[in-house]
């Protein structure tokens, strides 16, 4: 009984229905209802999307995303997309990241610049001739406003506006040119996009030649003893928590359930090929509960 | 079980009532035990007390839904259901009662606290739907206990209020709010909570008929003092 899903999962799972149909977590329902409902949970959640996301992975989701960062390994001057990207979490990292291989790059410069005088190299900080992001840029892209709305306050709380854009749109119709971005991410996001295919396409599209697309999302945990653990918190503790720092077991109930109805790697990495990105391939976190999937276009 | 999921309506997920979620023991008892965490935390968080008293309320709520069946007043409360909101008051009506009859001074005890019976949140935790009507009940008539006894919607007129609905009801969320609701009060009022309110209120509470058996809606006119000596609710100090 612990482990036990509501009734819907059953009928979707053997594809009974025929008409138009998709899943929002265990429930089935019509393209538009689903996306309506997502931007319910997402409008209801975005003040303690944090905070919900620090309680359910006890601080783990930080330790992903650097990872994310990490594999990305992006250069200064890189033009990063981040789709879904909400409250900033990637954003912010990237900045960061960039910021601190461009200091570096810049204190390599200056050994070899060691006979300047002190007066000189102390002129050459206070002109900021140095471009601290070194031309990086990150575009928060998002469909739902609250979410935007609490990135931007953290942003300006933290400190962050140089290189940064806050723009309102959706995954599945991106509102940007043809082949301008070099790193699309879209990080616990696509799963909450109806049609994942257009989604990638749409990855694909915006992408410059050699550009790289990163997705972190929750996937599926093979090891069968971990698999029941994993569900024995997600369904017993994860609403629960919902409910206690939220006010809202609801959202929470659908995350895990959407974590259930998304492809697990194989099948995301075949999606992802599909569309046209070579050399596809990806990394399992934590056994599974989540991964990264990375693909180039050429 | 297979099939007979498979009959239920897909959204339907086993719901007795609207706003129902089916929850598993274990789900309770975390539940009982982080909205009493979040409750003393946070005293603004009103839907805290209410999933604590829902989650916790298992041995009393049939109580006092028994108590309910063998009385006559409360078992037509039980059959018909009635409501406490804005939308079924005439409050016209009740404003032009009479001062000291239970429906003027309920509608000035609502506008001097500046409080409304829709701010009541819906049972979602309890796994019947009659017992859900009762604890609905017992919230909507919280203001009224409020009138009844004559306290303020302050810390301390809430802790005084608790400490009788405890007594009354049995529930344990009470029962822990009595108790630890004093604890964010300050000396001077504690002593007054302590040597003359606290023990009036549990006084009262042992004393009176059940207040769930109440029909309030039908007795609007009758001034509050005469429905205290019914009920057995000792004169406030």
């Amino acid at each position: 009984a612990l482990l036990s899903q509501p009734a819907g999962r059953l009928r979707a799972r053997r594809g009974l229905a025929v008409r138009p149909e998709m899943h929002f977590g265990f429930q089935t329902v019509t393209e538009e209802e689903r996306r309506e409902k997502i931007n319910q949970v997402f409008e209801s959640v975005a003040k303690k999307y944090d905070v919900m996301n620090d309680s359910m992975t006890l601080g783990i989701h930080r330790v992903w995303k650097d990872i994310l960062m990490h594999k990305m390994n992006p250069s200064p001057g890189t033009l990063l997309l981040d789709v879904a990207g909400g409250t900033g979490d990637i954003a912010f990292r990237f900045i960061n990241y960039v910021r601190s291989v461009r200091e570096r790059q810049l204190q390599k410069k200056l050994k070899h610049h060691q006979n300047l005088s002190w007066q000189e190299i102390f002129e050459s900080y206070q002109n900021d001739k140095f471009n601290s992001l070194g031309d990086s840029q990150v575009v928060v892209c998002d469909i739902n406003r609250e979410m935007l709305k609490v990135g931007k306050q953290k942003a300006q709380h933290l400190g962050y506006s140089e290189g940064l854009s806050w723009v309102l749109g959706n995954a599945e119709e991106l509102p940007f040119d043809n082949d301008k971005f070099d790193v699309y991410t879209i990080a616990f996001g696509i799963r909450n996009v109806t049609r994942i295919d257009l989604a990638l396409q749409e990855a694909y599209r915006v992408l410059k030649p050699g550009g790289r697309f990163l997705c972190l999302e929750f996937s599926h945990v093979s090891n069968p003893l971990l698999s029941r653990l994993y569900d024995l918190y997600s369904f017993q503790v994860i609403p629960v928590l919902g409910e206690v720092i939220a006010g809202d077991w609801k959202s929470y109930q659908y995350l895990v359930e959407s974590i259930r109805q998304f492809p697990p790697q194989e099948e995301l990495k075949a999606m992802i090929e599909d569309v046209g990105f070579f050399k596809v391939d990806y990394v399992n976190l934590n056994f599974g509960i989540v991964a990264i999937h990375s693909g180039f276009k050429l | 079980r297979g099939g007979q999921q498979e009959e239920e309506e897909e959204e339907g997920w086993h719901q007795l009532y609207p706003g129902h979620i089916r929850t598993s023991p274990l789900q309770k008892a975390l539940l009982a035990a982080g909205s009493a965490v979040m409750a003393l935390y946070d005293p603004y968080r009103h839907d805290m007390v209410a999933v604590l008293g829902e989650t916790t309320g298992c041995l009393a709520l049939p109580n006092l839904r028994d108590k309910m069946k063998n009385h006559p007043e409360g078992y037509h409360i039980l059959q018909e259901r009635p409501r406490i909101r804005l939308s079924t008051l005439d409050m016209a009506r009740l404003q032009g009662l009479p001062d000291g009859s239970l429906g003027r001074e309920y509608v000035r005890f609502l506008e001097d606290n500046k409080v409304s019976p829709d701010t009541r949140m819906p049972p979602k935790f309890v796994d019947d739907e009659e017992l859900a009507y009762v604890i609905q009940r017992y919230r909507e008539i919280h203001d009224l206990m409020h009138t009844l006894l004559g306290m303020p919607t302050n810390m301390l007129g809430e802790v005084v209020v608790k400490w009788f609905e405890a007594v009354q009801t049995g529930l344990p969320m009470c029962v822990l709010g009595a108790a630890f609701g004093p604890i964010r009060l300050s000396t001077r009022k504690l002593q007054v909570l302590a040597t003359e309110l606290v023990p009036w209120a549990i006084r009262s509470g042992l004393n009176a008929t059940c207040v769930l058996n109440v029909y309030y809606e039908k007795r609007w006119e009758q001034p509050v003092e005469s429905l205290r000596e019914e009920l057995g609710i000792f004169p406030p100090p």
